[in-house]
C-alpha cells in the first residue's frame, strides 16, 4: 500500500509538485494520469526514494521514504522512465544483477530469474547481450529486474512508451496478473484510454496537483462528461495554473 | 559486503566485454610507455653514436692548398670530399642543406702559414641545425687541434716550452655511475606508469557514473534497496582492479622491453630486477585508491560520457606537473615532497632504479599520504552519490 500526504518539490524556481496527496492499496491497480510535465514523475521519484520532498510525507507499507528508505524500497518494485539496461549483459545477467543487490540468497537467484522470464514470457531472447535489442524488448526485461524480488508494491513510470499494440497488450496483461496476486499498482499515463482500461482508481494531476481522485465512473460523473477524453480536460482545467 | 562484491564482479564483467575498455586498460596503457621509452633511447643512442664512432664526411674547399691539415682531419676519423667549386657555391649548398659543415681553405693558406701570420680558415654550417651544428662542432675542435699542435712546434723552435701555453689544464670529472645516468632517462617512466595506471581505470570511472547516468540505468539502480555508499565502493573497487591490472601489465611489460634497449651503450644499468618490479607494484599501488577516486569525482560532476572524457583527460595529465616542476628545477628529494601523490612516487622509484638505497620513512610516508589523500577522497565520493543532484 502506497500513501502519499501533501508532498511538495521543487527545483530551483519550478514547483514541480505543490501538495500532491492519494492513496493507492493493495490488489488495485491505481493511474496517475495527467499531461506532461504535471508533476507525475517527480510524484513517482519520490516513491522510489531518488528524490526527497521538501515537504510533507509518503510511505510505503507503513515504512517512510524519507525515514525508512532502505525498507520502503525493500517493499518496491520501481520502472522508471527510460530506464536502461547494461548492454554488455544478457538480459538474463541484467536480472540476475538486481536479484543479488535486492539480497536474494545466493542460491535461489538463478531459479528466481529463470521463473521471473517465464512470467514476462523473455525467455526467448534471455541469454542474448540487451545491445540491440527493441524498446519493447528492453521494456520487458527492465520490469522483470524490478520484479525479481517479488516487491508488495509496484511502481511504473510510463511503462507503456514506445510499445507497440503486442507489447502494449502483454504489459496490460502482466499489470492485471500482478493485481490478482493482490500487489499494489501504480503507474503513471499520459493516455487517458489506458488508464481508462485498467485501473480502479485514477489519481489525476495537474500543474502540481491533484484534480480529482476517483473510479473511471466517477470522474465521468463529476466532471459531467460523458466521453473520458472530456472528462481529463475538464478536470485539469479545475486545478488552478500556479 | 555483498553489495560491493557483487557491483564489483559486475562492473568487471561488463567492462571486461567492452572491447574500448579493454584496448585502453590493457593495451594501450601498458603498451604506450616501453614503445615511446624504446623510440627515445634509441634515438638517444643514435644520435651519440654519430657524435664519436662515425666517419664524418667534410668537403673541403681548397685542400690542396693544405694537404698536411687534410691529413691531420682523416687522422681525427673524418673524410676529407670534394667541395663546391666556389665559395658562393659553398654558401648555398649549405644554405640548401646539400652539406652540413663545409671548410674552406683560402689559397693564401700555405703562404701564411710560412710567413707566421694568423691564417684564415673558415667553417660554413648552419648553427640554426642542430645536426649540422654538432658536426661542425666536431670539424671545429679538430681544427683547434691543428691549431695546438703546430703552436707548439713553433715554440719549441724557438727553444720555449709549449707548455707555457697551457697555465690551465681542465679535465671534466663525471661521478655519476651508470646506475645514476638511468636515472636521468628512466625519470620518465614513473609517469608512463602513473599514465598507464589512470588509463586503466579512466573508462571504468566513466562508465560507471556519467555512463550509467546517461544510460538511464542509476535510477533504478539507486531505487534498490542498497545503500548508495555501498554502491559507490563496489564501483571504485572495480575502477582500482582495473587500475591495478594496468599497472602491473606496464611493470611487466617495460621489464620485458628494457631487455631489449642497448642501454649498455648509453653507459646505463637501470637496477630493474624482478625484485624492483615488485617493489616497484607496491609503491605505486597506493596512488591506485587515489586516482581511482579522483577520476570518479570529477565524473560524477559531468553531465555525459563525453564531458567525462574531456575531464578525465584533464585529470591524465596533473600527475606530471609535479613530477615537471621538480625535473625542471632538479631538485633532491626532500621530505617534504614525500606528502605530495605521483612526486613522492616518482622520486623514490628514480632512486630505486639508480640503485640508490630508499629511505624508509620516506617511502612511509609517501604510501600513508597518498592512501589518506585517496580515502578521502573516496569519502567525498560516497558524500556526492547521497545528493539527489546526481540523476541530472
Amino acid at each position: 500500500m502506497i500513501h502519499v500526504d501533501n508532498i511538495h518539490k521543487s527545483f530551483g524556481d519550478v514547483r514541480a509538485v505543490r501538495g500532491v496527496s492519494f492513496e493507492a492499496p493493495d490488489g488495485k491497480i491505481t493511474g496517475l494520469l495527467g499531461p506532461n510535465g504535471a508533476g507525475k514523475s517527480t510524484t513517482l521519484r519520490v516513491l522510489y526514494t531518488v528524490l526527497k520532498p521538501d515537504e510533507g510525507k509518503a510511505s510505503i507499507d507503513g515504512q517512510d521514504v524519507v525515514e525508512q528508505s532502505l525498507e520502503a524500497r525493500r517493499r518496491t518494485g520501481a520502472l522508471p522512465h527510460g530506464a536502461g539496461l547494461y548492454p554488455h549483459l544478457t538480459a538474463r545477467e541484467n536480472i540476475a544483477y538486481y536479484a543479488t543487490l535486492c539480497g536474494l540468497p545466493r542460491d535461489t537467484v538463478d531459479e528466481k530469474v529463470d521463473s521471473i522470464i517465464d512470467l514476462l514470457e523473455i525467455r526467448e531472447f534471455a541469454d542474448r547481450r540487451t545491445k540491440g535489442f527493441s524498446q519493447g524488448q528492453r521494456t520487458k526485461v527492465a520490469l522483470a529486474r524490478s520484479l525479481v524480488h517479488d516487491p508488495q508494491n509496484v511502481i511504473l513510470d510510463e511503462p507503456s512508451n514506445g510499445l507497440d499494440v503486442m507489447a502494449t497488450r502483454s504489459l496490460r496483461d502482466l499489470i492485471l496478473k500482478l493485481k490478482d496476486a493482490g500487489r499494489c499498482v501504480l503507474f503513471s499515463s499520459h493516455v487517458m484510454q489506458e488508464v481508462a482500461a485498467l485501473c480502479d482508481d485514477i489519481v489525476i494531476i495537474a500543474a502540481g496537483q491533484v484534480a480529482i481522485d476517483d473510479s473511471a465512473d466517477g470522474i465521468r460523473e463529476r466532471t459531467g462528461c460523458d466521453d473520458l477524453e472530456d472528462a481529463f480536460v475538464e478536470a485539469i482545467r479545475m486545478v488552478e495554473p500556479e | 559486503m555483498r553489495t560491493v562484491i557483487t557491483v564489483l564482479f559486475k562492473e568487471i564483467l561488463d567492462n571486461i566485454r567492452d572491447r574500448r575498455t579493454l584496448v585502453s586498460a590493457l593495451l594501450l596503457g601498458p603498451a604506450f610507455g616501453p614503445i615511446l621509452f624504446a623510440f627515445v633511447i634509441n634515438l638517444s643512442i643514435e644520435q651519440s653514436m654519430s657524435n664519436v664512432e662515425k666517419t664524418l664526411d667534410v668537403p673541403v674547399l681548397g685542400a690542396e692548398h693544405a694537404p698536411n691539415l687534410v691529413r691531420y682531419l682523416e687522422s681525427r676519423n673524418m673524410n676529407v670530399t670534394e667541395a663546391p667549386a666556389s665559395r658562393a657555391e659553398v654558401l648555398d649548398a649549405v644554405k640548401l642543406g646539400t652539406h652540413d659543415v663545409v671548410v674552406i681553405i683560402p689559397e693564401i693558406f700555405g703562404e701564411r702559414l710560412g710567413d707566421g701570420v694568423p691564417a684564415r680558415i673558415e667553417v660554413v654550417s648552419d648553427q640554426a641545425n642542430t645536426t649540422a651544428d654538432r658536426e661542425a662542432r666536431r670539424v671545429r675542435g679538430a681544427l683547434y687541434g691543428y691549431n695546438q699542435q703546430l703552436a707548439a712546434i713553433r715554440l719549441s723552435a724557438r727553444g720555449v716550452n709549449p707548455l707555457v701555453l697551457r697555465p690551465l689544464n681542465i679535465d671534466d670529472v663525471d661521478v655519476s655511475t651508470p646506475s645514476g645516468r638511468s636515472g636521468i632517462l628512466l625519470g620518465m617512466m614513473s609517469y608512463f606508469f602513473i599514465f598507464a595506471m589512470l588509463m586503466g581505470g579512466m573508462y571504468l570511472a566513466i562508465d560507471t557514473t556519467a555512463g550509467e547516468r546517461e544510460r538511464g540505468s542509476l535510477e533504478p539502480l539507486l531505487a534498490l534497496p542498497v545503500t548508495r555508499d555501498k554502491l559507490m565502493l563496489g564501483k571504485i573497487t572495480a575502477t582500482s582492479v582495473f587500475m591495478a591490472l594496468s599497472l602491473a601489465l606496464s611493470l611487466v611489460s617495460f621489464f620485458v622491453a628494457i631487455r631489449f634497449m642497448p642501454l649498455q651503450q648509453l653507459g646505463m644499468t637501470p637496477n630493474f630486477g624482478p625484485d624492483v618490479l615488485v617493489f616497484a607494484f607496491l609503491l605505486l599501488a597506493p596512488f591506485i585508491l587515489l586516482g581511482a577516486s579522483i577520476m570518479t569525482l570529477v565524473a560524477s560532476f559531468t553531465k555525459s560520457y563525453k564531458e567525462a572524457q574531456t575531464w578525465l583527460s584533464v585529470v591524465l595529465l596533473a600527475p606530471t606537473l609535479p613530477i615537471l616542476v621538480v625535473s625542471l628545477l632538479t631538485l633532491r628529494p626532500r621530505l617534504e615532497f614525500m606528502f605530495i601523490p605521483s612526486l613522492s612516487q616518482h622520486l623514490l622509484l628514480v632512486d630505486m632504479v639508480k640503485n640508490e638505497p630508499l629511505d624508509p620513512l620516506h617511502v612511509g610516508i609517501s604510501v600513508t599520504s597518498t592512501l589518506i589523500i585517496g580515502g578521502l577522497l573516496t569519502w567525498l565520493c560516497a558524500r556526492l552519490y547521497r545528493r539527489e543532484g546526481l540523476l541530472g
